[in-house]
């Protein structure tokens, strides 16, 4: 007997939720214990009085498990809303990565040139490194790290994905 | 304000919200509580012998009361006995309130003497957690969490104390009705929604209506509702497991309940029908069995008060997020403003005439040994008239109770359905009869179940509980094996019952009175004979060894390749139906 899988597509959510202990848990459990997968999830408060935190999460499930997970996040009662951005249409995806790499010789120049091509920034330099911070969607920050891997990468720190509907109108 | 500690506080909070009694054992991290209660002397105490069996006491006590049940346990192994109650208490929607001592907080973490992560464990098990670090919020989060148990899909809450915070003082006073920021359960239906199902039901030629417990989470009145629903609508009323007494087994409308152990009638007109009406009801797999030849040819309608269930595993129609008495109440002003005249449905009840007449419950008594269908159908003649309230373990003793007692009346069926977790009869029993004094209550119980929580016997006698335990003694845990037949070709592994105590001699070291009921001649005389005494009885009724719980859908199989005898199954089934539950 095999064990069938059902086709995914991928989901950007927004969350908002209480910033209260063990929020994140409540969340994260709630993708394990009901086998629900998460590729990228950011949280941080956003509001002045620092009560209400935005998770964004990137998922991948078929449609009908979709309609689940936001049934089921909605559930939760510290959950104030539940927003699927890929499914409301347009919006911002951006994701900041610092890496580091050796950059002695020819490789220090290569380097150097690869991240004004990537708009990445230097943030700390030796004689034989760099950081670089570089922000944008996943696929640039994919991209930038391969090629870093070339010239000598040695590690990489991302934030996951953060992500807001394009227009006026809130998530 | 003058300011009191955080353990009268939360006697306090519990007096206003009205709790009447707890069900709790003490320890070290509750201390302060256990003094609180012992002087305040307003709410009554029920010390059970396991933690979990607290939790079965309070379900047993919400369910037939529809009150929320109120336990009290200590950090550590007291939390995590509950652990499992409250996880029944969640798949059920049983409104609890769990209150569970921790360490003091500046020890959470250093895996203190009796330290365990309370509301990490109860997290995915709970409708809600707290942990609780200032007195001065503990009397909020207690009415908070008593609010969110008791409305909206009822479940259970777990509020974390630690000692400290239950020593330390804070002003408390009465909080005004709870208005939560973010928790509002939709009560009334989109009228739209109702209109349209209105119109569906009206124009269905082969409706049914298949009900579930959120009718009882309702309230009795919602019980009411359905079966005027059902008067002016003429269509047939099948039941979940958790359903049960929702609607008078004694109408012309009932088909009993469907799904796996369902009968004939059921579930082939859940398969046969144009409209599925589903209220308060979930689409288990122990209801819909094959998911794709669940129902194929009925446009479906859902009432449910909690959005998640709907479409989770069946996809519906016409979806109503509602209070499930609130939307049929619609539904029938809806009906009657209209003037609708009762629905011409005659070829309809005639093709379930057709399933009755399969007799899908009947069984064959035998000249000595009793039928273990038999005793229930015994036991249902000598207490009906009394409306006794019936709890279960869980096995096949629990399917032929479901299968064969009928109930009038809702409130009076406590099993434990979604988690089906064995030992929960007794301690639920204990709850009941605390709930209602005056009531009949019975246990009908496997051997193999009652020894799960059978410390509980001394829970009884020191309350002066009169419940009754009425066993059905097959010397099997006879659904394991029963599924070993079914499944590997009767390799019967590890389903039997071995070493048995005596249980009569084991009731009267507890101070109970013990029956043994050994053939069909000693059975109404035993039966006569526990109703007769007036105080806790155990019957130990040895019922035949063999018979096995039919009708059957094989897990994973459609509703039309029900099983209706032993006969029709034998050999070993293949990788994909065994890997089903």
């Amino acid at each position: 007997m095999h064990i069938k899988q059902e086709a995914a597509q991928r989901h950007t959510l927004a969350i908002m939720v209480d910033n209260e202990p063990g929020i994140l848990a409540r969340i994260a459990g709630l993708f394990t214990a009901r086998g629900y997968n998460i590729e990228s999830l950011t949280v941080s408060d956003v509001t002045a009085d620092k009560a209400v935190s935005r998770i964004t999460i990137v998922t991948s499930a078929s449609d009908h498990v979709m309609e689940q997970v936001l049934a089921q996040l909605d559930r939760l009662i510290p959950v104030h809303s539940v927003t699927d951005l890929t499914a409301l249409g347009p919006h911002v995806e951006r994701e900041l990565a610092l890496v580091k790499v050796k950059g002695t010789g020819d490789h220090r120049i290569e380097a150097l040139r690869l991240a004004d091509v990537y708009r990445a920034r230097v943030v700390d330099a030796t004689t034989s490194s760099f950081v670089f911070e570089v922000t944008g969607g996943p696929d640039k920050i994919d991209t930038f790290i391969t090629l870093m891997r070339e010239v000598g990468l040695i590690e990489v720190a991302r934030t996951g994905i953060v992500a807001m509907a394009r227009g006026l109108e809130p998530a | 304000m003058a300011e009191k500690s955080g353990a009268d506080i939360l006697v306090d909070a519990l007096c206003d919200l009205g709790v009447e009694v707890v069900f709790g054992y003490p320890g070290g991290a509750v201390l302060p509580i256990y003094d609180a209660l012992f002087r305040s002397k307003r709410i009554k105490h029920v010390l059970v012998r396991h933690e979990q069996a607290a939790t079965h006491a309070a379900e047993g006590y919400a369910r037939s009361t529809g009150k929320c049940g109120v336990v009290l346990v200590t950090s550590g192994p007291g939390a995590t006995n509950a652990v499992t109650g409250i996880t029944d208490a969640l798949m059920d929607s049983i409104p609890m309130l769990v209150i569970t001592g921790q360490v003091p907080t500046a020890l959470i973490g250093s895996d203190a003497f009796q330290e365990a992560d309370t509301v990490g464990i109860t997290r995915h098990c709970s409708k809600h957690n707290y942990l609780v670090k200032d007195p001065a919020k503990l009397g909020g989060i207690i009415h908070e969490a008593f609010h969110i148990a008791t409305s909206g899909r009822p479940g259970p809450v777990v509020v974390d104390i630690p000692k400290d915070v239950q020593i330390a003082t804070a002003a408390y006073t009465k909080p005004g009705p709870i208005q939560h920021k973010t928790y509002r359960p939709q009560i009334k239906a989109d009228r739209a929604l109702i209109e349209r199902a209105v119109d569906l039901l009206a124009a269905a030629e082969r409706p049914i209506f298949y009900t579930g417990g959120g009718i009882i989470n309702s309230g009795p009145a919602a019980s009411q509702v359905l079966r005027e629903l059902a008067r002016i609508t003429g269509a047939p009323v099948t039941s979940t497991l958790m359903g049960l007494g929702a609607f008078p087994a004694s109408s012309d409308q009932w088909l009993g309940m469907l799904g796996m152990h369902g009968t004939y009638e059921a579930n082939f007109a859940m398969n046969e029908a144009d409209l599925v009406i589903c209220l308060g009801a979930r689409f288990d797999d122990r209801v819909t069995g094959r998911l794709d030849a669940f129902s194929p040819n009925s446009v479906k309608i859902h009432v449910d008060i909690d959005r998640s269930s709907i479409n989770k595993t069946v996809r519906v129609d016409l979806p109503i997020v509602a209070d499930v008495g609130h939307a049929m109440e619609d539904m029938v002003k809806i009906w009657k403003s209209r003037q609708h005249p009762k629905p011409d449905l005659t070829d309809w009840w005639q093709r379930i005439s057709g399933w009755r007449a399969k007799k899908s419950l009947a069984f064959t008594d035998l000249p000595s040994d009793i039928m273990p269908q038999r005793a229930i159908k015994a036991l249902w003649e000598a207490t009906h008239a009394k409306a006794p309230i019936i709890t279960t373990e869980v096995g096949q003793h629990q399917m032929w109770a479901a299968q064969h007692f009928d109930f009038e009346a809702p409130n009076k069926w406590l099993t434990s359905g979604g988690l089906g977790t064995m030992g929960y009869g007794l301690p639920a029993a204990i709850g009941a009869q605390m709930g209602n004094p005056k009531a009949l209550v019975i246990d009908i119980a496997g051997e193999a179940s009652i020894q799960m929580n059978i410390q509980e016997l001394g829970t009884a006698t020191q309350y002066r509980l009169p419940v009754k335990i009425f066993i059905l003694n097959n010397q099997y845990m006879g659904m394991v094996r029963q599924w070993q037949e079914l499944t590997y070709s009767s390799r019967y592994s590890e389903s039997y019952s071995d070493s048995l105590p005596d249980f009569v001699k084991l009731g009267e070291a507890y101070g109970w009175k013990g029956i043994r009921i050994e053939n069909m001649g000693q059975l109404e005389g035993g039966i006569a004979e526990m109703l007769a005494y007036d105080g806790p009885v155990i019957v130990d009724c040895m019922v035949s060894q063999t018979a096995n719980c039919f009708p059957m859908i094989p897990s994973g199989a459609a509703h039309t390749d029900m099983i209706l005898q032993g006969e029709e199954v034998s050999g070993e089934m293949d990788d994909a139906a065994k890997a089903l539950v």
